[in-house]
Order: C-alpha cells, then structure tokens, then sequence
C-alpha cells in the first residue's frame, strides 16, 4: 500500500512539473524547419534579420522538405513552427494535412531555383545531350540496344556509342555521393527524367521503375567525386576528358575554365533555370503560417527582409551563397504577395 | 616411484617455456596499449593540426573616414538615418587606400569588398551607434577579414584553401599581410559569439552555454533522485522479487542506446505536455533519464563498499535506522557517488543523439539567457560546423572538440581528484 502511495506520488510530481510547463508560453523567436537545400540560404538570412534588427535572430532547424511540413502541418500555437522551407512545392495531401489540423492560411513563397549542372573542361568537346542519352550514359541497366525488351547491364563505353552526334571519348563522369542532396535532385529530375521518356521502362510497374531509374552503374564510368563540389572543379580543370555533375553556383564562379553541356536543348544559364526552361532545375519554397503572423513577434519582418531585392535579387546577398533568383517581374509579383500575406487556396497545387 | 630428481628435470625443463609464455603475455598487453595509444595520439594530432588555427582570426586595421556625405548621413544619433546610411562607401574608400592600384571598376571594387567581412558594415555602425561623435572624423578602426582571406592567409601556398579568391586578390592579400594590415591574433570571437554562417563570426560560446544550462538541469534532477534511489534500494527496500525486477531493470537502462531516451523525451515532454522544441530544460530532462541508471548503479556500489562494521557500531549505541544512513553511512559513501555522477555527467556532456529528436540540433546564434530560450550544446556545434560547406569551418569544428575535450578531461580529473581526496580506507 505504502509502495503504491509512492507510486502515485511520483505520478502527481510528473503531472506537477508538466503543469508548471504547460501553459503557453510566450515565444519571442521565429522558429523555422524544413529542407537542408534552403537551409544555407534561410540560415543566411535569418542571420542578417537578426543583426540588422532588434529581433531576435530565428532558431533554423534542418528536417529536411517532408518532416518539415509535417511539423508545420502540426496545428497552431507557439510549440509548432511559425516558417517551413522546401526544396519542392507542398503537396495536396499535406495541403489537407494542414487543413485538418486547423492550420488554415498559409502563404507561399517561391524564393528562387536550384539547377544542376553536366560541366566540363574549356578544352574538352562540349555535349549537347538529351535526358534520354544521358540516362543511357550513365544507368546500371538499359535496354538491350540490339533490341528485345530485356534490360542489360550498360554496354555503352563510349558517349558516340549512344549516339553518333555525341563525341567519340570514352563516358567519364564525376558526381556527388549518395549521401548529397545534389545526388538526390539528379537521380529525381535528370535520370528519372531521361529513364520515363523509354517507353519499356515506362511501363514498368513503379517500384521496379524507381529502382532501374535510379540505379547508376558502378563500372568506372561514373565516379563519387566526394561531398566537395569544388574537388569536382578541380579535377575538371586538370582533366579535359571528363565531366562532373554540381550545382550552378560552382559553374558561374569557375566560368573561366569551366563550360556546361546543353540539355535537351537547353543551357543552364540563369533564364532557363529560373523559368524552368532547364530540365534539371527545381524551384526552392518557403510557407508561411499566417496565424503566427502578430503572436511571434517578426514573422512579417523576416518574410519581407527575405523578399527585399537586396537579398533574393540579382545583387543580392542570396546571389553570393549561390541561389539561383527569380525572373524580376516573378520576384516582385511573389514579393507582393509574401508581403500582403495572400494564403494558398489549394487548388493551385 | 617417482624420482625426486626427474622431477625437478621436468620442472626445470618447463621452466624456460612457462617464462616465455610470461613474456609472450605481457607483450600482448604492452601491445595492447600501444595500440591504444597510437589511435589517441592520432586523433589528437589530427584535431590539434587541423584546428589550432581555429583558435585564430584574421584581421583588417583600416584608416576609415566617416564622411558624411560619402555616407548620406547627416546625424548619427538618428537611428532611421542610421538605417538608410551606406556604411560601405568608406569601408571601400578606406581599402582603397591600402591597394592603390585596385581601379573604380566595379569588378575591382567587388574583389576589394570580398577581402573584408560582410559584416564589417554592421561593425561600422554599431561603432556609430556607440559614439555619434566620430562621424566626420577619421578613425583607426579593426574589422574581420572575410572567409576566403581568412583561410587564405592561414595556410599560405596550399591551393585547396586559395580556391575562392581570384589571383588579384591574392596578390592584394599577399601585399597586405607584408603592410601589417591584415594580421592574425588569437581569435576571441570563438568564446564571446554564438553562432554563424560565417566562419569568421562564429564562436562556441551559445554552445557552451547551452551545455551549461543543460548540465545543470540534468545534474540538480539527476542526483538527488539517483542518490535516493540508491539509499532505498541498498538500506530499506526489502529483499523481494519486485525489488530484484526493479534492479534488474535498472541495469537494463544503462544499456539503452541514448537515441530512444531521445524518442521518449520527444513522445513524453514535447508532444504529451507540450513543451518547446530545443530548450536546455527538456534537453536536461532526456539527458537526466539517460545518467539516472548510471548514478544509480555507482551509487548503490558505494554504499555497498561501507563497512557492516560501522552500521553496527552505530546501530550498537542507539542510533535509529535513519541517523545510520544519514550521519554513518551517507557522509562514507558521497566520495564514491560524487564520482559516478561526475562520469555520468561527463557522458551527457558529449551526447548528440537524443537531441537530435527534440530539436537541439538547430542553428541558433543568439546565446541562450534562460532554460527556456533556444539552446544546442557543444557536441551539436561540432556535428553542424564539421557538415558546413565553408573551408573556415573545418578548423573550427577541430576547436570546438578541442575546446569539448578540455570540459571532458577537467570532469574527470575532478572525479579524480575527489576521489583521492575523500576516499577512506578500511
């Protein structure tokens, strides 16, 4: 009896503590979560808000685009996020999530895109390539070039092996390491992109699709280059036979030795990848929780201190840590409409 | 019949081999060390190299003139006109003094701003803020160098570190740090900021502080509990078979990798009772759950190692079972409880995991003010510097283990220490 009297006595302590804790507490800095793409970009801001005004300088947290949505989604009041960043557009089912949850406005910001780039050598035969060809470059399995619909390991050796408008050099190319979200975004928007546009592969039922798209082949021609984007720079320079795979800012700051191979058509400059004219290039969001606007005081400063030309423009100090801005009539109309707070109806999604 | 002779024979025959085998044993064990030893020698050299220069900054000594109409600023106690006021005109002005042949161009003019810190603007102005009466005048003034400059002018001629500046810049750097205007001294940033994502500004102390906070949470719930516990259970739980269960769970915690103490923290305080996300009191509070076994256990040997003798001898004049414990064997036991909380304390010290779960791993650059304000701790300073692009921050990230290693090494000399100096033998 006397144990069991602890017992509870220790409960009604617990209860106690979490009561003392309890009622709301009053939050005088901006949480924010979401992706590590525009974690750089968002800590950078949050840290020139913070100096350049008196309120306190935002807690960034790095969860990544989907836990921190689901976080943001989480309802409203101080213990969930006031700000979420993504390096993709929010999805209808997490649009619904948010509603159900009573967080109902939201306002959403396109802040500016992200491209990736297929780089090479001044001195070294430029590609004008297709998503298609490069999948065949560079997948473990293709189809059996000699026709049939069975996959095989990847014959080609040679870029003119694919196709006789490619160059006759043996298929060399640096990239990221799995662990990179660089690695991420090309697996999804250029193997992906290339791999749906094989009509046997296409049919394919989906796990099994995402497996051969995704898969890279691991004979030598494609090579993990390590974390360090300027590494793959480096060798570039030293090496005019082969290609690597980063992002953007690292082509405009190497532009002196460095050119970029055409995709579909297109060349990564900064239109084409703003206007996403550029296939291997994703827009880079933030939403806002329009409820928090007011009861955490500075939600609307940051957002306009992000919107600001001096920050996302083309000068802006964005620029510098290597985001890729908006076309100008883009970045004022969304500059607008961050800073008038106009929420998502949801059937823009 | 045996013979006495043969038989020492055999003895001595042995002999040789059972020496060998001696010998052979303490090899292994010298090896064993060796091995040891090298893997911390390594470990140290590697960090000590790589961040000692973490300990340094580099700086800018600039003539700056405040001019006012270079500035646009008619009144520096006016703080909107401090705000609308270009404070990089005389930065400019004034590093053009120093490389003379750095044209108006605006491409020159952009390779000299990138030699000093971007926030080398906010200095100016806080330096304004601070005395209105310099505007006008010229004054001697110190900014941080930029990141590139910085890493530059540490590891002068290795080329991996001069990546980002161009040649012209180089050259200027080169040419400055011959002036005496660009200098190295010890970097007193590191201990009085908090965070940044320039290498240049930033500094451990959020982190230390943040630690510190979380320590003192974890310590003020862990060792009273812990060391009631531990009275309990050694001196008047009764033997049964719920109070064997109770030990054996308990020994059984101690063995829980951290990270679930970290989803039991973020089930229980964040999302049952609705505490904040990233403060030190529900970092202290999962860190606590993590050293409470540990304290336990060392505290229950320690009461264990008190002699009967002298329980008996004060239950033998008259002393109830509660002066026993309190004045007798609570007194002889604290050397030995001091030093398991100590090393459990140490243990927290440098725990990530759990955190990970309740949002302490964060960029966070004001330094924290209350348990309940936004904090990370030192080891996640670490983790979130040694994944930073920037070239500043590797150095850094070496600093800062440096810097974790000295907190680790004084608790447990500490532990040491208490333990020599109020150990008793019997």
């Amino acid at each position: 009896m006397i144990k069991l009297k602890a017992a509870l006595a220790s409960v009604a302590v617990a209860g106690a503590m979490a009561a003392v804790s309890t009622p709301t507490l009053a939050r005088d800095t901006i949480n924010i979560v979401g992706s590590s793409t525009v974690y750089p970009f968002a800590t950078v801001v949050a840290e020139r808000f913070g100096r350049n005004t008196d309120f306190p300088t935002p807690k960034l947290e790095s969860t990544g685009s989907g836990g921190g949505l689901k976080l943001f989604c989480a309802g409203i009041g101080t213990q969930h996020p006031d700000i979420t960043n993504a390096s993709r557009r929010m999805k209808s089912s997490e649009f619904e999530l948010c509603q159900s949850n009573g967080v109902k406005d939201i306002v959403e910001v396109k802040i500016g895109s992200d491209g990736i780039v297929l780089a090479s050598s001044k001195e070294a035969e430029n590609l004008d390539i297709s998503l298609e060809q490069l999948f065949l470059a560079l997948a473990k399995e293709v189809p059996d070039p000699n026709g049939g619909d069975r996959l095989v390991a990847n014959p080609y050796q040679n870029w003119s092996d694919i196709d006789a408008s490619l160059p006759n050099k043996p298929i060399r190319v640096m990239g990221p390491p799995p662990t990179s979200g660089t690695r991420d975004a090309f697996n999804e928007l250029a193997l992906e992109g290339g791999c749906e546009e094989i009509p046997m592969i296409d049919a394919m039922e989906k796990d099994a699709k995402e497996q051969v798209c995704q898969s890279i082949r691991e004979d030598g021609a494609f090579v993990e280059a390590g974390e360090n984007d300027n590494l793959i720079v480096q060798k570039l320079a030293s090496d005019s036979t082969s290609y690597g795979v980063f992002g953007y800012s690292f082509l405009e700051e190497n532009s002196g030795t460095l050119q970029a191979a055409t995709i579909n058509g297109m060349e990564p400059t900064m239109e084409n990848i703003s206007s996403d004219a550029y296939p291997v290039a994703r827009s880079l969001w933030f939403y806002v929780k329009k409820a928090h606007v007011g009861v955490v005081p500075g939600i609307a400063e940051y957002v306009a201190e992000f919107t600001s030309e001096g920050t996302w423009g083309d000068n802006g100090y964005l620029a510098d840590v290597g985001l890729i801005p908006l076309a100008r009539s883009a970045r004022m109309q969304a500059s607008e409409n961050a800073n008038s707070m106009q929420t998502m109806t949801g059937n823009e999604l | 019949m045996t013979n006495p002779t043969s038989q020492a024979e055999i003895v001595r025959q042995s002999l040789k081999r059972r020496y060998r085998k001696e010998r052979r044993f303490r090899a292994y064990g010298i090896a064993a060390i060796a091995v040891a030893l090298l893997a911390l020698v390594t470990l140290f050299t590697d960090i000590i190299s790589k961040g000692y220069t973490g300990f340094l900054k580099t700086t800018v000594t600039l003539e700056v003139t405040l001019d006012q109409d270079l500035m646009y600023l008619e009144d520096a106690t006016d703080d909107k006109a401090l705000r609308m006021a270009d404070f990089k005109a005389p930065l400019l002005a004034a590093l053009q003094k120093e490389v003379p042949q750095a044209t108006s161009e605006r491409e020159d003019q952009r390779a000299l701003n990138g030699l000093v810190s971007s926030y080398a603007t906010n200095e100016l102005k806080d330096a304004l803020k601070a005395d209105p009466s310099i505007l006008g005048t010229t004054q001697t003034m110190t900014f941080l160098a930029s990141d590139d400059v910085d890493v530059y002018v540490k590891h002068k001629g290795d080329t991996t570190y001069s990546i980002k500046l161009s040649e012209r810049q180089q050259q200027w750097a080169d040419q400055l740090v011959e002036k005496g205007v660009i200098e190295n001294s010890f970097n007193d940033v590191f201990f009085s900021h908090g965070d940044s994502r320039e290498p240049g500004n930033a500094g451990v102390l959020g982190a230390m502080v943040g630690s510190l906070l979380t320590m003192l949470v974890t310590l003020f719930l862990s060792f009273p509990i812990g060391v009631a516990a531990a009275i309990y259970l050694e001196e008047f739980a009764p033997q049964n078979k719920l109070t064997d269960f109770i030990e054996v769970n308990i020994n059984n915690l101690a063995a829980v990798p951290s990270i679930i103490f970290g989803l039991l923290g973020l089930a229980i305080f964040i999302n049952l009772f609705g505490m904040p996300r990233s403060v030190p009191v529900v970092g202290g509070l999962v860190l606590m759950l993590m050293t409470l076994p540990t304290i336990i256990i060392s505290s229950r040997a320690a009461i264990k190692s008190v002699p009967p003798s002298i329980r008996e001898a004060a239950e033998g004049i008259g002393a109830s079972k509660m002066q026993v414990v309190l004045h007798h064997v609570l007194p002889l036991a604290l050397p030995g409880m001091l030093t398991g909380s100590i090393i459990g304390m140490a243990q927290a010290l440098g725990e990530t995991a759990p955190l990970l779960l309740i949002g302490m791993v964060a960029f966070i650059v004001d330094v924290p003010d209350g348990f309940f304000d936004s904090a990370t701790v030192l080891p996640v300073q670490i983790f979130l510097w040694a994944g930073s692009p920037e070239l500043g921050f590797i150095e850094r990230a070496s600093a800062a283990i440096m810097v974790l290693l000295t907190f680790l090494i004084s608790m447990n000399a500490l532990a040491i220490w208490l333990r020599k100096r109020l150990e008793r033998r019997w």
